[in-house]
């Protein structure tokens, strides 16, 4: 095929178009000036305000308690919910199953978070649990939303697995709790990883629901910044983006390496 | 080709009517929605048998497997295994094991840790095992293969493994689907011979689920013909082969002219049939239960014609016509001929190439006479 010129500015204006913001806080972030918008030299000063500041290392840690265990319980109901989905072929309201779990991903985040919020507070006011909003709720409101990330995941994984596999062993004398234990569980193994690392990562990112459910003392990271960035942009508040940027990149990268071997694994086995 | 052995007749327990069978199905019925995908099979099979259930796609003959297996319950009817009751009982309390088609080696185990997985289920003490193993990899000649996983083996070192694991816990019987089906040509024939070693050896009785014809005829002591979801024929291949019960189980098994006709005689010793397709009449040396004036079918196999350029006697005035040479397949060892009728019906007919570069063969467009003897077809009423 003859390459002309169009496709490779296309794709030079569509990255410049997604990265632009992002480098240009990057480079911002390394800028000695006060002032945010106005460059003035080279200077890692902002990395070390940032690292020193008590109420940004304090959100910082929350959140990745968070994240982790909220990723974590997404992990065991949505695995669960895949096994269901995919293995039951044939259940009364397997269809609304299917549907309702994926909602979550095409639900405003802003319907999800009051959703929440006013559940937390009925159930507090029937029940008296959980009392008050704070770390507890945001772990809650978080499995809920990453539960649906998982599923997608697991059950694609799931739906490539040979049924004969468990039935091998099946047959062989395990029980259905030991097939999947000793079958299922290793072989999308890979799904699971990258379905708790996708879920660690996006309630990390998460603002909107961690807002709403969150209570006095429980600020995540990104409210942190939210609430700097309203009283005006501060240069620290880019050197603390560029490190969140940095670390989500790992994450995503990682997740990708596992999915990438795991893949040319199965490639060579058939 | 494997040959299989010839076996004396007390060997063969399905010809003595007081004999006890191993594995007893009785009118079992597998109905998916409204599909009937197994309908009321009843079949017999006896201990160290090699019983081969063939079909073509859509048989029921995986469906009757899972059913043995455990994978699927029965819509009705029952499935005894040697004596007990099996119809409801879950698949890892079965004294069963199956040889899945796809193999389904676990992945994440190398071939050591998948042969072992059925003895570990079953809590045998630790060097018990692995002296199994080590005898199963010397079975199937596996010995230096053991710390390999499945993705670094050979499609038939891989069949050997499943094998090797299917019969790790010395199972009554063993289910085997499409055995040999993802193994080259080549390769399948060896592994044909091995297999029918190893069923010999350890006696275990075997129930395969094949599509392959041939692999049926020349593994199985009996094979049970299946055709939508029900049996059209058992018996021995010799059987099958030579004496098919109906149409279906002659068109399928081998190539077979058939040919359309009306009953003239029915005599107690012989029947004779008119044929317009043949142009001639079949004189057919022994009693047929059918009625004057039926119309049924003949079948012929192609080595049974003989093709000759004198006109030969024929039998009471019967089994002759005549025909025109329209193609010869040469295949080495024989040669197959297709003759046209005056009808426009054409038959195939194959001769051994017993000279060789025989120049006197019958060649293209010449005029021949076929003949055959007076059992050497058979009539199909059904």
């Amino acid at each position: 095929m003859k390459r002309g010129w169009f496709l490779p500015i296309a794709a030079t204006l569509g990255f410049a178009f997604l990265y632009a913001p992002i480098v240009s806080l990057v480079v911002f972030s390394f800028n000695e000036s006060d002032l945010v918008t106005v460059w003035s030299g080279f200077s890692t000063k902002w990395y070390g305000a940032v690292l020193a500041d008590p109420q940004i290392l304090g959100a910082a840690w929350l959140s990745v308690q968070i994240a982790f265990s909220a990723a974590s319980i997404a992990l065991v109901l949505g695995t669960l919910c895949a096994v269901a989905l995919v293995r039951f072929r044939k259940f009364r309201g397997r269809t609304l199953l299917a549907g309702t779990v994926s909602a979550p991903l095409v639900m405003p985040d802003v319907i999800t978070g009051l959703s929440l919020l006013l559940l937390f507070v009925a159930m507090e006011a029937t029940i008296g649990w959980p009392s008050g909003r704070g770390l507890l709720t945001i772990i809650i409101a978080h499995s809920t939303f990453c539960m649906a990330y998982v599923v997608v995941v697991v059950q694609s994984r799931l739906g490539d697995m040979d049924v004969s596999l468990e039935e091998a062993a099946m047959d062989l004398g395990a029980t259905p709790v030991r097939v999947f234990f000793d079958i299922t569980l290793p072989i999308i193994a890979p799904a699971l990883i990258s379905g708790w690392l996708l879920a660690f990562t996006l309630s990390l990112d998460d603002l909107v629901i961690a807002s709403f459910v969150s209570g006095p003392g429980s600020s995540t990271l990104p409210m942190v910044i939210f609430s700097k960035v309203k009283l005006g942009v501060s240069p620290d508040v880019n050197a603390l983006a560029t490190i969140i940027i940095a670390i989500v990149a790992l994450g995503v990268l990682a997740a990708t390496i596992v999915q990438l071997r795991n893949h040319n694994n199965r490639a060579k086995a058939h | 080709m494997v040959k299989k052995p010839q076996l004396a007749i007390d060997t063969r327990p399905w010809r003595d009517p007081a004999a006890k069978p191993f594995v007893r199905i009785k009118n079992v019925t597998k109905k998916f929605g409204d599909i009937f995908a197994v309908s009321d099979v009843s079949l017999d099979i006896y201990k160290s048998e090699l019983f081969c259930l063939l079909g073509g796609s859509g048989s029921g003959k995986s469906t009757l497997l899972r059913m043995l297996a455990g994978f699927e319950e029965p819509t009705s009817g029952t499935i005894e295994i040697d004596g007990q009751d099996m119809t409801h009982v879950a698949p890892y309390n079965r004294p069963v094991n199956m040889m899945f088609q796809s193999y389904a080696l676990f992945p994440h185990m190398n071939v050591e840790q998948n042969i072992a997985y059925g003895l570990k289920r079953d809590g045998l003490p630790r060097a018990e095992i692995a002296e199994r193993v080590r005898e199963l990899l010397a079975l199937v000649k596996l010995s230096d293969y053991g710390s390999r996983k499945p993705h670094q083996l050979s499609g038939g070192q891989r069949q050997r493994v499943a094998l090797a694991r299917a019969l790790a816990k010395r199972p009554k019987l063993l289910l085997l689907d499409e055995p040999l089906g993802a193994l080259d040509k080549k390769l399948r024939e060896e592994t044909q011979f091995e297999l029918v070693k190893i069923q010999e050896t350890l006696g275990v009785t075997f129930i395969v689920v094949t599509h392959d014809q041939e692999e049926a005829m020349s593994l199985a002591t009996r094979i049970g013909v299946m055709n939508q979801g029900e049996i059209a024929m058992i018996g021995e291949p010799t059987d099958i082969y030579e004496f098919p019960n109906s149409k279906f189980v002659a068109g399928f098994i081998g190539s077979v002219n058939m040919v359309d006709g009306v009953v003239t005689e029915d005599e107690p010793a012989h029947v004779r049939i008119r044929s317009d397709e043949l142009g001639c009449d079949i004189y057919v040396g022994h009693g047929v239960d059918c009625a004057p004036d039926q119309h049924l079918s003949w079948a012929i196999r192609p080595e049974k014609i003989m093709l000759s350029r004198e006109k030969p006697e024929g039998i009471h005035d019967a089994n002759v016509t005549r025909g025109m040479v329209e193609d010869i397949g040469y295949l080495g060892d024989m040669s197959v001929y297709q003759v046209l009728l005056p009808s426009g019906k054409r038959l195939r007919v194959t001769q051994t190439n017993v000279t060789r570069g025989n120049p006197d063969a019958i060649t293209w467009d010449e005029e021949v006479y076929l003949s055959w003897g007076d059992s050497a077809g058979s009539v199909l009423t059904v």
